[in-house]
């Protein structure tokens, strides 16, 4: 059964959406946390269990530290309040893939609250509007084990019986979770895909997480209601799961204004429920109807004592702060010079670090820029792999350039070494050296070439006299051939003019 | 007696048993109804031993902050993991097909 939907336009000119996110981080601690299993993605099916995370009487869990200094951090990198003193909750559910039959998690004591996260969202025709988003809480929970669903039909409904792993069970989780975000009108979807951007960004840079959302470490549920226009009310919202892509964030988005505007302007109800989002469809359907908070039965852990982070621990926290990802790119594409549209494809290409590092390394930011985004990004498509996986170091691409500038080799030559580098023949200089790539900068050897196209070209040689300097071009192609490319184009019109002034 | 008798309805008890996953006939409902209500009765007696000046209490010791180092320790083989299974398949605990959704 397809809902009814109306069209966007048409939805959020007559309602105002929305929009709420939860986003769960999956630490990117070495153990769980609450035992000491690791926590390696893709190992073989139960191989990263112990009594804690399977939940068998008698276990004792403990919390990890790191994954508690992680959350902190998190939540300062938010502008997060710090709990001074909180503790951890049962939140009770039966279903298979929590095998304790609870999740630990945090109820009304947050580790971290009241936050903001300033999100830079594009504008159509360049530029960045910045929206404040709101931070209600993170809290420190625990993620559930992984459930294969045996059957015929494939969906969840259908299958006969589940397979469950629980490797990914208590695998440290931080649930992010927005306040309401209002008065967005039609930019709604594009705010959720960069809020949910930018703060994988944040994490990236936290270095907590490594935030693959195609791996689930970083998954988004998107709350979206609506209310009549101009009504400054709130609506029933739904909350979309399994969103694991940001375009699909954004999709997410626009399919339930779409769907909610259709049932309000049927008269009805929305209804209070989970939505599952299809990401071959692009629909959301129906899951289960939200319980209430007091379904969970949440209640203390007593097997956790409470966390009391120090001020001194929180402040000392706060000085490993990275430079919030938003403010180093402005502050970069200050420093380089590049234009907007550089910098969009500089980072679009996740060359920022790259880029960074052979700066560092001695090459002028345009000419990192040209070896990363030209060169090496072709090579990386054809390989189909990213550029930070390419065999080859910023130090090296750095070192190419020099030796372009340095006229040891040109431009063309250039990219023969980086190609040398990339099958693993050496550092720049090894396979220069190797394959014996330098341009000839023996006055003698090239002095005769010249010599010898001067005498093939005497016609050209003439003009040259009479003072037709752009001529001789035709003579520098000549000497280039002879020296098959290895040769300093520049020098050779050096050596052409002189002799033949 | 306490003052104040607790009512459970059916509905409630209902409510409850499918919480908690357990299939209980009308006239199960019927009949356990009074007897969590005596159930809720006793733990009300405690309201009448502290006041609201007392807070409640979830740990009994006054320790705070037991964390451990973010270390690896052995975990269990799979073979072990999955001993208590009453199923067992593609080396996964085998449960039965599930009705609600993911949480
Ligand atoms: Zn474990």
């Amino acid at each position: 059964m397809s809902d009814t939907l109306v069209d966007y336009d048409d939805a959020v000119s007559r309602y105002d959406p929305a929009l709420g996110l939860e986003v769960h981080v999956e630490l990117g601690t070495a153990t769980k946390m609450f035992c000491g299993c690791t926590t390696a993605f893709g190992a073989e099916p139960n191989t990263q269990t112990c009594p804690t995370c399977l939940g068998l009487p008698g276990s004792m869990p403990v919390a990890n530290r790191t994954a508690v200094e992680s959350a902190i951090r998190i939540g300062l990198a938010l502008g997060c309040s710090i709990s001074e003193d909180c503790r951890f909750a049962r939140k009770n559910y039966f279903y298979p893939d929590m095998p304790k039959n609870f999740q630990t998690s945090q109820y009304d004591e947050p580790i971290a609250f009241d936050g903001f996260l300033d999100v830079d969202v594009p504008l159509e025709g360049g530029g960045t509007e910045t929206v404040r988003v709101e931070i209600e809480r993170a809290h420190m929970e625990e993620d559930t084990g992984k459930s294969l669903h045996v059957g015929t039909s494939g969906r969840i409904h259908g299958a006969d019986y589940s397979l469950v792993d629980y490797n990914r069970a208590g695998i440290p989780l931080i649930e992010i979770v927005t306040r309401p975000v209002t008065g967005l009108g039609a930019r709604a979807p594009e705010v959720a895909r960069a809020y949910v951007a930018q703060l994988r960004d944040l994490i990236v840079a936290l270095g907590v997480s490594d935030a693959r959302m195609d791996q689930g470490s970083i998954r988004a549920d998107v709350n979206l209601s609506l209310a009549p226009a101009g009504s400054g009310t709130l609506g029933t919202r739904t909350e979309t799961k399994n969103v694991n892509s940001l375009r699909s964030v954004e999709r997410a988005v626009r399919y339930e204004v779409g769907r909610h505007a259709a049932v309000l302007d049927a008269g009805e109800k929305v209804f209070q429920e989970t939505r599952h989002w299809h990401e071959d469809t692009g629909i959301t359907t129906a899951g289960r109807e939200k319980s209430d908070a007091d379904d969970y039965r949440y209640f203390p852990e007593p097997d956790l004592v409470p966390v009391a982070p120090s001020r001194e621990w929180v402040e000392e926290l706060r000085g490993t702060l990275p430079e919030p990802p938003n403010v180093r790119r402005a502050r970069l594409q200050e420093a380089w010079g590049f234009s907007e549209l550089e910098m969009r494809d500089t980072v679009g290409a996740g060359a920022l670090d790259l880029i960074e590092q052979t700066v560092a390394d001695g090459a002028a930011p345009q000419a990192a820029r040209k070896w990363w985004l030209g060169e090496l990004a072709r090579r990386a498509n054809d390989a189909g792999t990213e550029l930070v996986d390419l065999a080859v170091t910023p130090a090296d691409v750095a070192r190419v350039q020099a030796l372009v500038e340095e006229g040891t080799v040109n431009d063309k030559l250039a990219r023969q070494v980086l190609e040398g580098v990339l099958a693993g023949e050496g550092t720049p200089d090894e396979v220069v050296a190797a394959r014996g790539l330098a341009v000839v900068s023996d006055d003698g050897a090239l002095s005769a070439a010249v010599d010898e196209a001067i005498a093939a070209n005497p016609d050209v040689a003439d003009k040259i006299r009479d003072g037709k300097v752009a001529a001789a071009g035709a003579l520098i192609g000549a000497v280039m051939k002879q020296m098959k490319g290895q040769a300093d184009a520049a020098r050779v019109r050096e050596l052409i003019l002189e002799k033949l002034s | 007696m306490p003052e104040t008798q607790q009512q459970i309805s059916a509905d409630e008890v209902a409510h409850l048993a499918d919480l908690a996953r357990i299939d209980l006939s009308a006239e199960e409902r019927e009949r356990l109804a009074p007897q969590l209500a005596v159930v809720l009765e006793y733990a009300a007696s405690l309201d009448g031993v502290a006041g609201d000046d007392v807070p409640a209490t979830s740990h009994p010791l006054p320790l705070r902050n037991v964390l451990r180092e973010d270390v690896p320790q052995p975990s269990l083989t799979a073979e072990e993991a999955l001993s208590g299974a009453p199923a067992v398949e593609q080396q996964r605990f085998e449960v039965p097909r599930i009705l609600g959704d993911e949480q």
